[in-house]
């Protein structure tokens, strides 16, 4: 794709954002899109969110899972970027009816990181390192394409899916607990839907943000101190809609909540 | 109420542990009884129990089945049901499953509690079980119902002592108050690959839950779970298929390994 395609796809997926309207995926309309190709239109559409006022905190890693990887054919996890205006505070109501589109909530454990981390050549032992602490989260994905029918291209242009998240109020230090094997419960309005388990996203929480980590430093992009890194799913997705009440708790972190209007 | 009388009890009870001795499938014993009722099926597990106990067999513990509400709906049934587990069901941890001697095994995640104090139903709740309860260890069983393409219904399986085969307890206990049981993490491997992940909370909702449904259904015949039983909750995971040559490791939040490997 020329830069001026990039360019136009981005600013189309900013305004289907902002008008919570959605479009036809690009790999429909754009028979030769790469990964890469979409990863520049997710840069514009950031661009455009940051030129309007938003601040980014941080940065989100996506199709961690291997049922989400077998549904779109690939064998790496994707990212996106974290807006100040995406986060939400533990009991908090989340007007998803007002900012998204078609809503689905998955559970986390997000990295607080207290050093940068530059790839390549992060270990596991660096990420530990430079994270401060630990935190239970939900993050409410959405798609900007129409019926979430994506390939990969489309996500990772959509800021791979990236919608609203929420952390709890508790934070652990790295050190306190086993990410690999920390069980997850997922209950909506009242009701256990899912359980899971760190190693649900690449064998370890720890794993998605060495991954991305090292794919950023191939762009000589960092990972900065005071960012938020969500990890990935260790659920299956859930569709949300105004009304609905979610908790996750997780063995050894804590537990977030969030109301849905 | 039972509708089968004592000499049909006791054919079916030889007719299905002659399977699960000899490892060979049988029909669904509902087709040829449909009007056997759940007492006539606990009757017929626990006249296998009785034939094994005659033979010197000895019981090491019981189990709970189909606790996951998952699990329920794949298998079709509406209830959890509950089974016994004899001496040679044991396999130590790290140790070898021979495969010829089973059917068409899964491997399930399970916790196991030990309990310090007999547990009488009904009316046995979550609080009576974490009181009765010396320790909690990791377990892992291996079912393998009789029946037919693992097909069946709650009746059947019941009489086929509820596809317990084997099991290998692993060498870590904790106290249940220094775990939090609801979101204690487990992950599955075979062969090295994660095959399934899940939490405590899976197994209706908490794991001592199970132990007291076992404690109220055992109630409902007068029996009760004595001092010092060795019992299996369910499965927090799906079951999952394994072959010959398959080697697995379930690792658990704060309480270990458990490891096998199938031959």
């Amino acid at each position: 794709m020329n830069p001026k395609q990039i360019e136009k796809c981005g600013d189309e997926l900013y305004e289907a954002l902002t008008e919570r309207k959605t479009l036809k995926p690009f790999t429909e309309r754009f028979d030769d899109i790469t990964i890469e190709d979409a990863y520049h239109i997710s840069l514009r559409m950031v661009d455009r969110r940051v030129q309007a006022g938003a601040k980014i905190i941080g940065k989100k890693i996506g199709v961690t899972s291997k049922v989400v990887q077998n549904m779109l054919n690939v064998h790496q996890p994707d990212f996106g970027y974290l807006t100040d205006d995406m986060a939400f505070s533990q009991g908090e109501e989340m007007p998803i009816s007002e900012r998204l589109i078609q809503p689905k909530a998955e559970g986390e454990i997000a990295f607080v990181l207290k050093k940068d981390l530059i790839g390549p050549g992060i270990t596991n032992a660096d990420v530990l390192a430079a994270t401060d602490y630990v935190m239970p989260c939900f993050e409410i994905v959405d798609s900007r394409i129409e019926d979430w029918k994506i390939k990969i291209q489309d996500t990772v242009a959509d800021n791979a899916s990236c919608g609203l998240f929420v952390l709890g109020d508790r934070a652990v230090k790295p050190s306190e607990v086993d990410l690999s094997t920390c069980g997850m419960v997922v209950e909506k309005n009242g009701k256990i839907i899912s359980t899971g388990a760190g190693a649900a996203a690449l064998g370890s929480p720890v794993n998605c943000v060495t991954w991305l980590a090292n794919t950023l430093g191939e762009f000589g992009i960092s990972l900065k101190a005071g960012e938020v890194i969500l990890s990935g799913s260790l659920v299956p997705l859930e569709p949300v809609q105004a009304g609905d009440y979610m908790t996750v708790s997780i063995g050894g972190i804590g537990s977030a909540s969030v109301r849905f209007t | 109420m039972g509708n089968l009388t004592k000499a049909q009890i006791e054919q079916l009870a030889e007719h299905c542990e002659n399977a699960e001795l000899k490892a060979y499938e049988i029909t669904k014993i509902t087709d040829d009884f449909p009007d056997m009722t759940y007492e006539d099926a606990f009757d017929i597990q626990w006249e296998m129990r009785r034939r094994k106990e005659a033979r010197g067999t000895k019981i090491v513990g019981m189990k709970m089945g189909l606790t996951s509400w998952a699990k329920m709906a794949q298998m079709g049934v509406e209830h959890p049901c509950y089974g016994f587990l004899a001496d040679y069901f044991s396999v130590p941890d790290g140790g070898e499953i021979k495969i010829d001697e089973l059917i068409h095994p899964k491997i399930e995640a399970e916790l196991a509690f030990v309990t310090k104090a007999p547990l009488k139903g009904p009316g046995v709740h979550i609080a009576d079980v974490l009181r009765a309860t010396d320790f909690v260890m990791p377990a892992v069983e291996v079912i393998d119902s009789r029946y037919k393409d693992f097909k069946f219904d709650l009746k059947s399986v019941i009489a086929d002592n509820s596809s317990s085969s084997r099991f290998v307890a692993g060498g870590t206990m904790a106290k249940a108050e220094d775990l939090d049981l609801k979101n204690i993490g487990v992950v599955m491997e075979i062969n090295g690959e994660v095959v399934q992940v899940g939490a405590g909370a899976a197994v209706l909702g908490h794991p001592a839950s199970s132990v007291a449904m076992l404690a109220n259904m055992l109630g409902e015949r007068g029996e009760e779970i004595p001092a010092g039983t060795f019992i299996m909750i369910g499965a927090i995971t799906a079951a999952v298929q394994v072959n010959k040559g398959d080697s697995f490791t379930v690792r658990y939040q704060d309480l270990g390994t458990v490891s096998g490997k199938f031959v």
